[in-house]
């Protein structure tokens, strides 16, 4: 592997078989420390294989990866550790407080209780949340669960967070609110690993990678994309990519 | 009335009004008349909670009003159920097909339940079922997620409805798809099938006829997208720099900045009422009090999108 300290994602070569079925071809890149990288692909290219082995739920065929430090192989209980992960589908305790929900995610990662007190009222307080300590979650509105679902997932301060179509059905302004919540950890030093459908939120991120047919045909920042395809915007690199894919969805 | 109406507006809503809990405001709340039009393409747009899943579900007769009614066809909602039914179609939000069915098998399934043969109407689903038939024996519950969207279109389409409901169709979809799905829908639109659709882009909303606008269980404007637009009336510009998270909290500081997003590779600031600024005066403050980088301002030209943003503050 190459030895570069600030990249939190190392990938060399990664590749997953079901049978005969490549779902991630020889896939190599790197996740910078503190970017935000966009990792896209039309339904069916593999992202879900291959975040799945990137948050250690499971190993690849072949190839060498590191996350957070941790080598895919041998340490993938570490890697959950020291990720966040939060999908669409996410799932906290309906039936505890807001505050109670904080509470387990911190000490399901080990977060010492003299440290978890501190960060709980500090997430609480920036995601305008202290008001609802108390409230039990399936009270909440939709909009503030996902809210607590993203502090749920950065509770214990990861080196990395996975974002796994964070905003999916979501309208323009929530998105955006979400986004926010994105930069704000990001500023904090947590580097995001996002999927979306949403060709707008990709160019919020720093730099991007296509993946069509298992493999990741394209991979640079947003603008440096655009000059290379031609294209006015990342929709239309997008479409230009996926035009190429032989695979059917 | 709605019935002498009918030929022309294949679904008339009245005054639909649904509460789930007592004490808590309706899920639904309208007022009003709406009539839509054969043939016609309207979209519903909103915020999560705004109820537009439950005014599906009052329209596919899976949930009663409390009062006020809806006619589909003619056809009053709350007595006419087994008709509507099969003049309807409807795609929910959640995956509805049957998992450990095959694609094939589901199809039947659905073709069945109302009486028909699947190659009596092919040709409103071949479009979209040519793409799964490679996957015809495989199980529903193992497709991926754009091709689950596909099934569940040709499932509500294979009894040949009048009116189409799709709630929330292109969630989870990516952009290749999602054209495709909008392509599909000019066609059906072109035979003559009305359309219902709720929608969280606005380059979907941007296609259709009509676009109602749902908050609260309510309708705050019903316009063509067009009308939208053209009644924005507010200052926009684009701004961009090298440092976007930075821009964005120093643009909402700004006294002349109204209200800041994030807007693809750029922000937009609406500029408050006789704001008097230009383009190069903002560019030259971010540069010289924010000490800001690779500024560039420019007017912009208000979309779909910018509507909705704006909406929501009143």
């Amino acid at each position: 592997m190459i030895d570069k300290g600030d990249n939190v994602i190392e990938v060399r070569n990664l590749t997953k078989k079901f049978g005969d079925f490549t779902a991630v071809d020889n896939i190599t890149f790197e996740v910078h420390k503190g970017e935000i990288f966009g990792f896209l692909g039309a339904n069916g290219a593999g992202k879900t294989t291959a975040m799945k082995m990137l948050t250690g739920l499971s190993f690849p065929t072949s190839g060498e990866g590191k996350v957070a430090g941790f080598d895919v192989w041998t340490q993938s209980e570490l890697i959950k550790k020291h990720i966040g992960y939060m999908s669409q589908k996410f799932a906290l305790y309906g039936d505890l407080t807001v505050k109670d929900n904080l509470d387990i995610f911190a000490g399901i990662y080990g977060v010492p209780p003299r440290q978890s007190g501190k960060r709980i009222a500090e997430l609480l307080d920036r995601l305008s949340l202290a008001g609802e300590r108390d409230t039990l979650v399936r009270d909440l509105p939709q909009g503030w669960k996902q809210k607590l679902a993203f502090s749920v997932a950065i509770v214990h301060k990861p080196e990395i967070m996975f974002l796994d179509e964070p905003t999916g059905g979501v309208d323009p302004s929530a998105r955006r609110q979400f986004w926010e919540l994105i930069y704000e950890a990001v500023d904090e030093g947590i580097t995001a690993f996002v999927t979306t459908h949403y060709m707008d939120e990709a160019e919020y991120c720093g730099r991007i990678s296509m993946m069509v047919d298992g493999r990741i045909d394209a991979l640079d920042s947003p603008s440096a994309l655009k000059r290379k395809y031609g294209a006015a915007s990342v929709a239309e690199v997008f479409e230009i990519l996926a035009r190429g894919a032989k695979r059917q969805d | 009335m709605a019935e002498s109406n009918s030929d022309r507006f294949p679904v008339v809503i009245d005054g639909l009004v649904k509460s789930y809990r007592k004490n808590a405001p309706p899920a639904v709340n309208l007022g009003e008349r709406v009539e839509i039009g054969r043939g016609e393409l309207f979209g519903i747009i909103g915020p999560d909670g705004a109820g537009k899943t439950t005014l599906f579900r009052m329209l596919a007769t899976l949930v009663t009003p409390d009062s006020g009614t809806a006619f589909i066809e003619g056809t009053d909602i709350r007595s006419g159920y087994r008709k509507i039914r099969t003049l309807l179609g409807y795609m929910p939000g959640r995956f509805s097909l049957y998992p450990d069915l095959s694609v094939r098998e589901n199809l039947d399934f659905f073709a069945s339940v109302f009486g028909k043969d699947i190659d009596e109407n092919y040709s409103l689903i071949g479009g979209i079922y040519d793409r799964l038939k490679p996957f015809e024996k495989r199980k529903a519950g193992k497709l991926s997620g754009g091709m689950k969207q596909k099934l569940a279109l040709c499932c509500s389409l294979i009894h040949s409805p009048s009116v189409l409901l799709l709630d929330e169709p292109t969630t989870g979809v990516d952009p290749s798809s999602r054209r495709e799905l909008w392509e599909n829908l000019a066609g059906l639109k072109e035979s003559g099938m009305t359309i219902i659709v709720s929608t969280a882009y606005m380059d979907e909303a941007d296609r259709c006829d009509r676009v109602a606008m749902m908050k609260s269980g309510r309708f705050l404007t019903i316009d063509s997208p067009e009308d939208i637009i053209s009644k924005f009336g507010k200052r926009l510009l684009a701004v961009r720099s090298d440092e976007m998270f930075r821009l964005l909290r120093d643009l909402r500081s700004m006294d002349t900045v109204s209200r800041c997003y994030t807007f693809g590779d750029s922000h937009h600031i609406v500029l408050k009422q006789g704001a008097g600024v230009t383009a190069g005066s903002i560019a030259r403050e971010l540069t010289e009090r924010f000490s800001h980088t690779g500024v560039e301002v420019r007017e912009a030209e208000a979309t779909l999108e910018d509507c909705y943003m704006n909406l929501e503050e009143k």
